[in-house]
């Protein structure tokens, strides 16, 4: 089991290394675009982090669902890697976000509606991730932490729709306008680094699920140590 | 502080408590325990309230005020006043329970768990209701803003927003009541997770402050308000029998 895991590892690593080579080397072959130059490129990832960050999401939500209907340690195991990783691909999505505004807008940050429930989401997950640290108790940490992130996921939706509809009705001043239609073969550059994205993240979370099940073995084996 | 007597235990058989109580009045029973306690003791509505009057005073100085700048920002900083003094408040509402192990006997009790968080989501309602309503007379008169205008829809939104504030706040309070930093967690678990019950709040009391009903344009706030409290006093119910019991 183990060994077959280690094998999928490899074989994801080198797929994705491998896409994502190809998909560097292409985008850096594109023309400029005429009005942004070439921090337009900065799309290519901006985009399949946001949807690999979400995803991530969305695979937390089901498996802590599944986490209090069966009480198995191994979904919370894989709720918190999955977790860590979509965070870590959320900050990416802000900080590319970000690098791309000071150059277009000329500002590092608006109060935007995708910026602020983009934010508003990363500290919705931080969040999770401080409620795990603050509970020492398996059981009961991992029950908790499974509440938090139901309740997180439920409330991105919300929060989008109420940034929505606040900021329609004051439309930012530096609000970027693209009129421009993105071209097939251009598409297809961003699915594959999805798909690299996503390869990324089973990895990142097959690790960190290692991680936990060794914590998982290592704390049983203090308590039958301190049993004695 | 609560006790056992307060449980709503008495000698008879479970099944006929059962039978004749219903869970509306498990519900009240428990809310008359919360309120009962927090009367005789005073410790969460002094704290809460005092907290509310020092912010609204330190306000007065953060910002010089001239009329205009006034009407602007006092409804967010009234809905500020509320969610600080609320957490205060909402702290209270489990980690009261914790002395005497009284918590363990409530979730024990023959009383559904929902009962019990519904309870004591009710008796906070009132205290954070009544706490407001104090904030509101003294912002009305320190602030010089007329609140009075729109009164049933301010109101309205009052209860909703409230409403919204005590159901995350009950809900994250049985979640933090075994931690240690309880005070601390409380704050940082609930306000990103209030953001679009607060910013409708804070969008219709707006629009109530300057006199004006609230338009067709706002509807929508109102209906968000309205959906943040359905969808999450809903998904609490379903949840807090894993937060207490596990």
């Amino acid at each position: 089991m183990k060994k077959m895991r280690n094998t999928i590892i490899y074989v994801l690593a080198i797929a994705a290394t491998l896409i994502l080579g190809i998909d560097i080397y292409r985008i850096a072959g594109l023309p400029e675009e005429q009005a942004q130059g070439a921090i337009f490129k900065i799309i290519f990832f901006h985009v399949p982090l946001a949807i690999a960050g979400f995803a991530c999401a969305s695979v937390a939500f089901v498996s802590s669902i599944l986490f209090l209907v069966k009480k198995d340690f191994k979904y919370d195991a894989l709720a918190v890697s999955v977790t860590e990783v979509g965070l870590a691909f959320l900050a990416g999505n802000l900080i590319t976000g970000s690098i791309w505004a000071r150059i277009i807008w000329g500002i590092w940050w608006t109060w935007d509606v995708r910026l602020t429930s983009a934010l508003v989401c990363w500290i919705l997950y931080a969040s999770y991730m401080m409620i795990r640290h603050a509970v020492e108790e398996p059981t009961q940490r991992a029950r908790l932490a499974a509440v938090v992130s139901i309740f997180a996921f439920i409330d991105v939706p919300i929060v989008y729709f109420s940034i929505r509809l606040f900021r329609t009705q004051h439309p930012a001043p530096v609000f970027f306008s693209s009129t421009g239609s993105f071209p097939p073969d251009w598409s297809f550059i961003v699915f594959c680094n999805l798909m690299a994205l996503f390869m990324l993240g089973a990895i990142f979370t097959m690790i960190r699920l290692r991680q936990e099940e060794t914590q998982r073995e290592l704390d049983s084996l203090r308590r039958l140590a301190h049993a004695f | 502080m609560a006790t056992v007597r307060d449980l709503p235990i008495t000698n008879k058989s479970l099944a006929v408590q059962r039978s004749r109580a219903g869970f509306a009045r498990l519900v009240f029973v428990v809310m008359a325990k919360d309120l009962r306690a927090e009367l005789r003791t005073k410790e969460a509505i002094n704290a809460s309230a005092a907290f509310a009057l020092v912010i609204l005073l330190l306000f007065s100085f953060a910002f010089d005020l001239d009329p205009d700048t006034n009407r602007q920002i006092a409804s967010g900083l009234l809905w500020l006043v509320f969610a600080f003094a609320g957490t205060l408040l909402l702290n209270r509402s489990f980690a009261r329970e914790l002395p005497n192990d009284c918590l363990d006997a409530l979730v024990a009790a023959p009383v559904p768990a929902s009962a019990l968080f519904l309870g004591k989501a009710l008796a906070n309602y009132v205290l954070l209701f009544a706490i407001e309503m104090l904030s509101l007379v003294v912002f009305g008169i320190f602030y010089n803003v007329r609140w009075t205008v729109q009164f049933g829809e301010l109101m309205l939104v009052l209860a909703l927003g409230t409403w919204a504030l005590t159901i995350m706040g009950t809900v994250f309070s049985a979640l933090t009541v075994n931690i240690k930093l309880r005070e601390v967690m409380l704050p940082i678990l609930i306000y990103p997770f209030l953001v679009p019950a607060l910013m409708s709040a804070i969008q219709l009391t707006l629009e109530l402050m300057a006199g004006r009903p609230i338009g067709a344009d706002k509807v929508s706030w109102l209906q968000m308000l309205l959906g943040f409290n359905v969808i999450y006093t809903a998904v609490s119910v379903v949840l807090i029998e894993s937060v207490l019991v596990g």
